[in-house]
């Protein structure tokens, strides 16, 4: 993305802070007209300090009080800007986050099945973080920076215009030394964050893998391919790290002859106007010396403010790519879909997941209500994938899959989606209560509702055996083995009995006794329920009304036990594999 | 600290050069007032043309010799600050390669990613300006006083006062916003919670229709984050206005104290400005000061964190003196017990049977029986607390650490695929395997399929093989423990994502490959034909024995067997 793109959508993100920008202008140039008159009046008394027995103490009083006046309203300058720089950019900052957390939840699922975890927290976290950081830093210096260089501009000019010509010429030069420093660290700072990159990738899939790496003894490989991209970063950093330190320097030796000029010509002028109507004395020396100073210092700051807001626009543009990620295609405006029966079709289904590799061709079911479909077939067959169409967690690509005779793509999917319970093979679990990661599918059942669907789901007793029982948080007071975070999951569903079940590998986890008990509940939970049901235990699903057989994405057969047995087809196949081996 | 000064040996040179070079620097910029006061005094008093042009001259040397100074000193500042952090983090990785499962379990990988990344990162910026800015501002304050020392000794009383008040300003800044910038960093581990856990339960989520639910939860802490910063923001910004005001005060002060002594006849009028610059100085330096220990403090308590993972042990070679083994891939355990660190009752206890060269062992039990801890005391990743293992006849705690864990391959249960190839990934069982080795290990692992769909062994796998079904990543795995050739394979539960069929396919194999195998499951029909069950209960043996002898022996094994639909066939 180019840089003026994204700067815009930064001023379109300030625009509700318009008032608290304009504080901060007002602020700012406050601060820096107490900061700018300071040295004048400084100076003026300095000239009432002319020599032995010659040294005006009324003057000097007088100003003081002046200078007084001056450092109240640098104070409370400076003090307003702050906290109206700290609110626009806390608020600007969360409300960039929100809007990133946002999409993870409305982002296709292709998006997100496509990248790793750490890709888009990052972006969410540490990018929206740094760009703040730019934000505030900028924001602050660039303000205070422009109004300092204009006031003194001005100030100088009214005071002696031959000696500020001097300051006005020669300072720019410092900018443009610090543009082509910046311009270059910009390259730099790139590169070295991607060999950042680079080598993170590789440590966080290692140190994830440490137990695989121990285990096959590859730390000397490791070590070695993390040496090699370690010395790349290293390199990188120097590079980029040296030349963004250059700035300051080369911008201060730019100062030093901006100040040997201005004493130049401000003494040579001293000397010229003695005794005139108009003498640029000692005093005004003195202010102008110090005023090339603080002309300066904005100079060097922005030039700072500039490094600093190329890293922030990077963070924005990678921020700003995501929040503008195209979203699911909205489903306002259509119908929800009403009581439903359960009755699930699928006609000329297509679906793939890479456009090179089609995976499910011309798919047809037709499942009535009520019915339990199982669907079996070897890894790989595109059983999940089944199941990623019927929730619409993925779009099919041709053909349409129907719910009581309507289309799933002309109803909400929020609907459609509170119609179907799911239990799947990786469990998740909140970092909340028991109760609460229970409740979640029905925040408004009773407690004894709850309570009996732990039971059937016979998670109860170890639930009373955590530290809090219901209210044990998970994650930090309670962790829970595989197969007891499976029955919890059973639980959930088991509260918010919809009119439709998937159960992808639902019971892979728990252990065969315990599956059985669960079974009966699962039974009960299913009837009258349309269910589909995956799972490598065939003798599970035998009793479902209806078997669907699944090869490289198709259905190959489909029909009861009995019949899919007699046939003595790929199922027949399957089914006897298991008890021979 | 010892581990930063360790990595910092290497770069002594550099160490100490930074801060020299910034010095001669510092030493540049305070002799500038003196000259100005020099073209005041002498050369406006007494209308010196040249002297001016000389002075200006002075000034512009002073500028470039503190130009030159500067550079060099950045310089080695950046070459010491990267290069340090550059050998930390290598030697961080290796400690971490380097940590037995106990401290690996201790540590987490979270903390490590973060130690590796953030924590290395702000130690780098901390060296960096520590080395730019350690000598130079204390050089500049104190050597601003002095000067002013030498101007006038009342004037220089001035600034001897106002450098406590203003150092006690900016450290009670910074301690008052300790705490609170500690509470900004607690909200905002609130709000990676919310992004973690959301993409990784978006389906749940999803499917419960609840992202408004998280939203909301996520706006609250989002909120709340919001709130600490403004807050922890809000006291930092009393520190410019109080420094500027301080100083300004003091400015007051010393005119007024110039201003008498020049009417005494003490001092000049360039004098005063000179005074007058030097508080200027102080001024601007004291803002850069007040940055810098902010960031010193953060990589202080990186390199303590960092530090506390270096100060583990690395996990010794062996334990006891080394032997050598007999080869023949017998396992023994005799009276075995083991309790994770932490943990109060064993994971293991008294656990006694052997295993022959080449037979399969089938391990059986319900969750949490301590299947997978009885296994892995085999390759020692964890350490029996009594009895011991025996591997080839020898205690697994005399064969070197490389020795005992090619011998013994594992396919742990949570499988893990690396970014790279499929042959960069069998080629971690064996970096030397040849083309055919590899492809005789995926035939028996049934992974032919998986190579085959991926376009050869030289097709793409993404990090963490992601492009990969579970199964399919199961498999892989098998067939990388297999390229290892080992005497002793150990599969954890690695038929878990298998159908039935492949599942039934791959034990047949495995069979004729004739190394002593441990299959861990929770199906019967996986260990049904293995020579040898040994049925878990909570840590202990319920029972050793073939299939047929435990249905008869062992109650537990009977219940199991008869919930997976055992005798049907």
């Amino acid at each position: 993305m180019k840089q003026p793109s994204v700067l815009k959508k930064i001023l379109i993100r300030l625009k509700p802070y318009a008032p608290w920008l304009v504080l901060t202008m007002a602020a700012a140039i406050l601060s820096v007209a107490g900061q700018i008159m300071a040295p004048y009046f400084v100076g003026k008394a300095i000239d009432g300090i002319l020599g032995q027995d010659n040294v005006d103490f009324g003057r000097l009083y007088r100003l003081f009080a002046v200078i007084g006046v001056c450092i109240g309203a640098t104070v409370i300058g400076q003090f307003v800007l702050s906290l109206a720089n700290n609110r626009i950019a806390y608020h600007v900052l969360a409300s960039l986050r929100r809007d990133a957390f946002r999409k993870i939840g409305s982002l296709p699922l292709r998006y997100i099945d496509n990248r790793a975890y750490g890709d888009v927290s990052s972006v969410i976290l540490s990018d929206a973080e740094q760009f703040s950081d730019g934000l505030l830093l900028g924001f602050t210096q660039l303000f205070t920076g422009f109004a300092t260089i204009f006031g003194v501009l001005i100030v100088m000019f009214v005071m002696r215009w031959e000696v500020a010509l001097v300051v006005l010429i020669v300072t720019p030069l410092s900018l443009v030394a610090a543009r082509f420093i910046a311009s270059r660290t910009y390259k730099m700072f790139r590169a070295q964050a991607e060999a950042r990159a680079e080598q993170t990738a590789f440590a966080d899939e290692m140190i994830a893998g440490l137990k695989v790496v121990k285990a096959y003894t590859h730390e000397d490989e490791n070590e070695e391919t993390f040496g090699v991209l370690n010395e790349n970063l290293r390199k990188k950093s120097l590079s980029a790290i040296f030349l963004s330190s250059t700035t300051n320097p080369v911008t201060r030796f730019v100062n030093s002859v901006v100040y040997a000029l201005v004493a130049l010509v401000g003494a040579l002028l001293a000397i010229a106007t003695a005794g005139t109507a108009a003498p640029f004395t000692a005093g005004d020396l003195t202010t102008f010396l110090s005023y090339s100073n603080q002309y300066t210092k904005p100079f060097n700051e922005i030039s700072e403010v500039i490094a600093e807001f190329q890293n922030a626009l990077a963070c924005a543009a990678r921020l700003f790519a995501l929040i503008e990620e195209p979203e699911e295609p909205s489903d306002e405006g259509l119908p929800a879909l009403g009581d439903v029966k359960g009755e699930v079709r699928a006609e000329h289904v297509d679906f793939s997941y890479t456009a090179i590799r089609p995976l499910i061709r011309d798919m047809n079911i037709d499942v009535p209500a009520g019915k339990r479909i199982a669907i079996v077939g070897p890894t790989g067959c595109g059983k999940t994938t089944l199941i990623n169409l019927l929730m619409r967690f993925y779009d099919v690509d041709g053909g349409a899959i129907f719910v009581d005779g309507q289309d799933i793509r002309t109803i909400t999917r929020r609907s459609l989606r509170e119609n179907y319970g799911m239990v799947l093979q990786e469990t998740w679990l909140k970092t909340a209560t028991v109760r609460e990661n229970l409740c979640m599918g029905n925040p408004s059942c009773s407690e004894q509702d709850m309570i009996n669907a732990a039971i059937a789901a016979h998670a109860h007793g170890f639930i009373m055996r955590l530290p809090k029982g219901y209210d044990t948080v998970l994650g930090e007071e309670g962790t829970l083995s595989e197969g007891q975070k499976q029955l919890l999951c059973i639980a959930r569903v088991m509260l918010c009995r919809p009119p439709m079940l998937i159960l992808d590998e639902a019971t892979s986890n728990i252990d065969t006794r315990t599956e059985l008990l669960v079974q009966d509940a699962f039974r009960k939970l299913m009837e009258g329920r349309t269910s589909f049901i995956v799972a490598h235990r065939l003798s599970t699903i035998k009793n479902a009304d209806l078997i669907l057989v699944m090869r490289e994405g198709n259905i190959v057969e489909q029909g009861t036990h009995e019949q899919l047995l007699a046939r003595g087809g790929f199922y027949r196949e399957l089914y006897e594999a298991q008890f021979e081996g | 600290m010892k581990y930063l000064w360790k990595c910092l040996k290497s770069y002594k040179k550099e160490a100490i050069l930074s801060p020299l070079f910034k010095l001669f620097e510092a030493c540049m910029e305070l002799i500038v007032p003196l000259v100005v006061a020099h073209i005041v005094d002498v050369g406006i008093a007494t209308g010196d043309k040249m002297y001016i042009v000389h002075g200006m001259l002075v000034l512009v040397a002073f500028g470039a010799a503190g130009l030159a100074f500067a550079l060099t000193a950045q310089y080695f500042a950046a070459k010491a600050a990267v290069g340090t952090s550059a050998s930390m983090r290598s030697m961080l990785f290796a400690k971490l390669q380097s940590l037995s499962y106990e401290d690996i379990d201790l540590v987490g990988t979270s903390q490590m990613i973060t130690l590796m990344t953030s924590d290395i990162n702000q130690v780098q910026a901390g060296v960096n300006h520590t080395l730019r800015l350690l000598l130079r501002s204390p050089i500049i304050v104190f050597g601003a006083a002095a000067m002013a020392f030498t101007v006038d000794v009342y004037a220089g009383f001035v600034f001897l006062g106002l450098i406590p008040v203003l150092a006690a300003v900016i450290v009670g800044v910074m301690a008052a916003t300790a705490p609170l910038y500690k509470r900004v960093q607690e909200k905002l581990d609130g709000v990676n919670l919310s992004v973690r856990e959301n993409l990784q339960g978006v389906r749940v989520i999803r499917a419960f229709c609840h992202e408004g639910e998280e939203l909301a939860l996520f706006d609250g802490r989002n909120e709340d984050l919001c709130a600490a910063q403004k807050r922890a923001g809000r006291i930092s910004a009393i520190t410019n206005p109080v420094t500027f005001c301080l100083v300004n005060l003091a400015v007051i002060l010393l005119v007024f104290v110039g201003g008498v002594r020049v009417s005494i006849g003490a001092l000049a009028q360039g004098d005063v400005i000179a005074l007058y610059f030097y508080i200027t100085i102080i001024l601007t330096e004291l803002v850069k000061l007040a940055n810098f220990i902010y960031i010193v403090a953060k990589a202080v308590s990186s390199v303590r964190r960092i530090g506390e993972v270096l100060d583990l042990p690395a996990e010794p070679d062996s334990f006891l003196p080394a032997e050598e083994a007999h080869g023949d891939g017998a396992v023994e355990f005799e009276n075995v017990t083991f309790t994770y660190r932490g943990g109060g009752a064993p994971a293991l206890s008294d656990i006694a049977f052997s295993a022959g060269k080449g037979e399969t062992v089938g391990i059986l039990g319900g969750t949490g029986s301590g299947k997978s801890t009885l296994v892995s005391l085999i390759p020692r990743f964890y350490r029996a607390e009594k009895g011991c293992v025996k591997v080839g006849g020898v205690n697994v705690d005399a064969i070197p650490k490389e020795t005992l864990r090619s011998i013994v391959a594992v396919v742990p249960q949570k499988t893990l695929i690396f970014q790279g190839t499929i042959r960069s990934n069998l080629l971690w069982g064996n970096g030397a395997a040849a083309e055919e080795d590899l492809l005789w290990a995926v035939g028996v692992a049934q992974a032919d399929d998986v190579v085959a769909a991926k376009g050869g062994l030289d097709g793409e796998i993404v990090q963490e093989g992601k492009n990969l079904s579970g199964g399919q990543r199961q498999r892989l795995a098998i067939a990388r423990a297999l390229v290892r050739r080992p005497e002793i394979l150990i599969l954890d539960d690695s038929f878990s994502a298998l159908d039935y069929a492949t599942d039934a396919r791959l034990r047949a194999a495995l069979r004729s490959v004739g190394c002593t195998t441990f299959i861990v499951s929770q199906r019967t029909a996986s260990v049904r034909h293995a020579d040898k069950i040994v049925v878990l209960d909570e840590g202990r043996i319920a029972g050793i024995g073939t299939h047929e002898e435990l249905l008869k022996t062992c109650g537990l094994y009977r219940e199991i067997d008869a919930s997976q639909g055992g005798g049907e066939a």
